[in-house]
């Protein structure tokens, strides 16, 4: 039940909210925006939509001339370089239940957007009056941020601003400082078509990607792998785990490597300069070798990776199904 | 003060090594060190008794002399070869999430070692030490020794034979038993010779030892060794952390158990050179396992100190210094190839090979590496954590 422009405008009333409001075509920018309610007094916002690596969201909501470095904004979360990203348009649709170009503090009014945090700019507090879009983006009201923070704690948020400008070290002895915005709750992902629900509903083997193992194991597939649905990156993420899950997948994933290797210019390099005379048989051998050399630790790892993994479900399957055979305890 | 007083003052001053701090104004001197600790040197009929009983060639580390001191390994392998097993004992002081390729160093070991002898392994994470030491708080020492955790699994640990605890967690019961007849043996005076501790440094840290100690004895572990009172313990670890051990090599026979033997390795070179330090603050100065191949082949060009010449013409008449540079250094660590190596330091070393070249093959070395690291770290979920941290028997641990 997603709410509308207007089901939210009248719920601002309701709440005496203290709000102006102001119509115009669609905008798809901030730039664009300003070329209509620019001249009004107020802080025009810019919102983002990110996500993280463990699939949570935020929005990051600040003034149009803050600068919002998302490198730092990772680090001080506490989610690494790199660690966030823009959301994906499916996501924005399927959890704020706006399209591209409406994203607002407003749209966390929606029951589908309770995971996701919230970070205000603290120049927001230094305006009389802020802009946003109520949830469409053909028109903007404009408030101020106490009456903001009404709002927000009328659906349960407790308002945050933040500095979202400063770049505090963070490191062993300086822990980030933005941690604790980071949703703990796990997010429930309702019905996405995109694979990166099948990796959390793939009880046990949800991928936790690292910082650069996305980028890691796109590399490391990538050349093995031809046939490959390339749309999106979480799918490659996806694969991972269910090679180690999926007996065929595991073989595939073995024998790609393998062929790989056995195609890669530096097999053959080497084995030309030394074998030109040989033939047949021999050169079959002294390539068979080589291969065996360099694929053996590639393939132990993955080996290793897909019986630790079969073990790790076994082991929880065993103590759930312990659980249920003693409902006493 | 007489003269050989200050001298041996002098000469302590220089280089210091202890589990806290490792630090000297030139190299370090490893011949030094075993005279000062008393352990032994690794010699090449050790590799190569270990290469006859395992039956396989001995791991790179052992072939390079980056593993190059021990204690009582002879008595481990004469027991082997008699059919007596033993286990590992490995750890890690979860300090910080990033870890670099030279963390990496005992665990790549330690797994060698796990496969070539067939023999169960625990690795302790020192997360209260951490607590302590870099006054961190309980729950984020707890979260950084599970994230470790994810890492050292991606190492490649057999979770059939593997079991990781973090103190936090398993510290009680049996261990705990072993932990206070330890303390019993070591007088205050004793453990502040050993480590240094000051009036000012708090109880925690004095009654730390104990902690790190039991581990070398399976009585600790009843879910695991139970019955098996007499099993012999080797522990790989880094030369720093011998204090540990010594202290608990004196204490076990007054105890009724098996002294622990040791196998240590020599400390990885920071990128900036042996002078340098690794720091975790300082991202340049070392490889971390989440670094993208650009990251490396970067951090490598930029930052790795060369042994190389100014110039390539002097290069070419006078070749490098071995012994300063870097990326030889690092590829002895990793380059697999003895054969290749050996090249690489002959014509890098007469001035045949340029810098660029050396760095160039440990870039395509370390980033097989990391990639390979990167996806086993990648498919280590936080199941797989708990199955590795369970207090569960294995009973293919000898298989």
């Amino acid at each position: 039940m997603a709410y509308s422009k207007d089901q939210l405008l009248a719920r601002l009333k309701d709440l005496q909210i203290e709000f102006s409001q102001y119509e115009h075509p669609a905008v798809m920018t901030v730039e664009a925006q300003a070329k209509y309610v620019g001249n009004i007094g107020g802080g025009l916002s810019k919102n983002l939509f990110l996500k993280d690596k463990k699939h949570r969201f935020y929005i990051v909501s600040a003034l149009a001339d803050t600068k919002v470095d998302m490198k730092v904004l990772s680090q001080r979360l506490g989610l690494g370089k790199g660690g966030l990203r823009m959301a994906p348009e499916e996501t924005m649709l399927e959890i704020l239940k706006v399209p591209l170009g409406s994203v607002t503090p407003f749209a966390l009014v929606n029951e589908s957007a309770r995971d996701v945090a919230l970070l205000l700019d603290k120049g927001f507090k230094a305006q009389e009056r802020c802009f946003f879009h109520p949830l469409s983006n053909d028109m903007s009201i404009s408030l101020n941020t106490n009456d903001l923070d009404k709002f927000l704690k009328s659906i349960g948020r407790d308002p945050a601003y933040v500095d979202l400008e400063a770049n505090p070290a963070v490191g062993k002895d300086q822990p980030p400082d933005l941690a604790a915005f980071v949703p703990s709750g796990s997010t429930v992902l309702p019905d996405l078509p995109d694979p990166a629900s099948a990796v959390q509903s793939a009880g046990g083997s949800h991928v936790n990607a690292n910082n650069n193992c996305k980028a890691a194991t796109e590399k490391a597939i990538k050349p093995a792998k031809d046939v490959q649905n390339v749309k999106d990156k979480s799918a490659k993420a996806v694969n991972p785990s269910s090679s180690f899950t999926d007996a065929e997948k595991f073989v595939e994933e073995i024998l790609d490597r393998i062929s790989a290797k056995l195609l890669s210019e530096k097999l053959f390099m080497q084995t030309k300069e030394g074998n030109i005379a040989q033939q047949g048989q021999e050169l079959g051998n002294e390539i068979a070798n080589r291969l065996r050399k360099c694929c053996y630790p590639e393939l132990k790892n993955l080996a290793t990776i897909f019986k630790n993994t079969a073990y790790t479900q076994g082991f929880h399957a065993g103590k759930a199904s312990s659980l249920t055979q003693c409902p006493r305890t | 003060m007489d003269k050989n007083e200050e001298k041996q003052r002098e000469e302590e001053r220089e280089q210091v090594v202890s589990p806290w701090e490792v630090s000297s104004s030139g190299k370090i001197d490893y011949d030094k060190l075993i005279d000062k600790f008393g352990c032994q040197r690794l010699d090449q009929s050790l590799v190569d008794r270990v290469q006859r009983l395992t039956g396989r060639p001995p791991h790179v580390f052992l072939r390079r002399g980056v593993f190059f001191a021990h204690r009582d390994l002879n008595d481990i392998l004469d027991a082997y070869e008699k059919g007596e097993k033993f286990y590992l004992y490995t750890g890690r002081g979860p300090s910080s999430e990033a870890l670099h390729l030279g963390h990496l160093v005992p665990f790549m070991f330690t797994k060698y070692l796990q496969d070539a002898f067939k023999v169960p392994l625990v690795i302790q994470l020192t997360d209260d030490e951490k607590c302590m030491w870099k006054n961190l708080s309980v729950e984020e020492s707890q979260r950084l020794a599970r994230e470790n955790a994810k890492d050292i699994i991606a190492c490649g640990f057999d979770v059939t034979k593997t079991f990781i605890f973090s103190d936090f967690d398993y510290v009680g019961g049996a261990f705990y038993k072993n932990m206070v007849k330890v303390a019993k043996c070591v007088t205050y005076n004793k453990v502040v010779g050993i480590f240094g501790f000051t009036g000012e440094d708090h109880i925690g840290k004095v009654s730390f030892p104990p902690v790190q100690a039991v581990p070398s004895f399976p009585s600790s572990f009843p879910h695991l060794f139970s019955g098996k009172d007499h099993l012999r313990c080797l522990i790989p670890c880094a030369i720093d952390q011998d204090p540990y051990f010594r202290m608990t090599r004196d204490v076990a026979p007054r105890i009724g158990y098996h002294k622990p033997a040791l196998i240590e390795s020599s400390f990885f070179p920071a990128l900036q050179g042996e002078t340098g330090k690794m720091s975790a603050s300082d991202p340049n100065s070392a490889l971390y396992v989440t670094d993208s191949a650009k990251a490396i082949k970067n951090k490598i060009n930029k930052y790795a100190f060369s042994g190389g010449q100014e110039s390539v013409e002097l290069h070419r008449k006078l070749g490098a210094n071995l012994e300063v540079d870097i990326p030889v250094k690092y590829l002895s660590f990793f380059l697999e190839d003895d054969a290749e190596l050996e090249h690489i330091k002959k014509e890098y070393g007469a001035g045949g090979m340029l810098t660029g070249e050396v760095k160039q093959r440990l870039a395509q070395v370390l980033t097989e590496l990391v990639e390979r690291h990167q996806v086993a770290r990648a498919a280590v979920t936080d199941e797989m954590v708990d199955a590795f941290m369970a207090v569960r028997p294995l009973p293919n641990m000898f298989d």
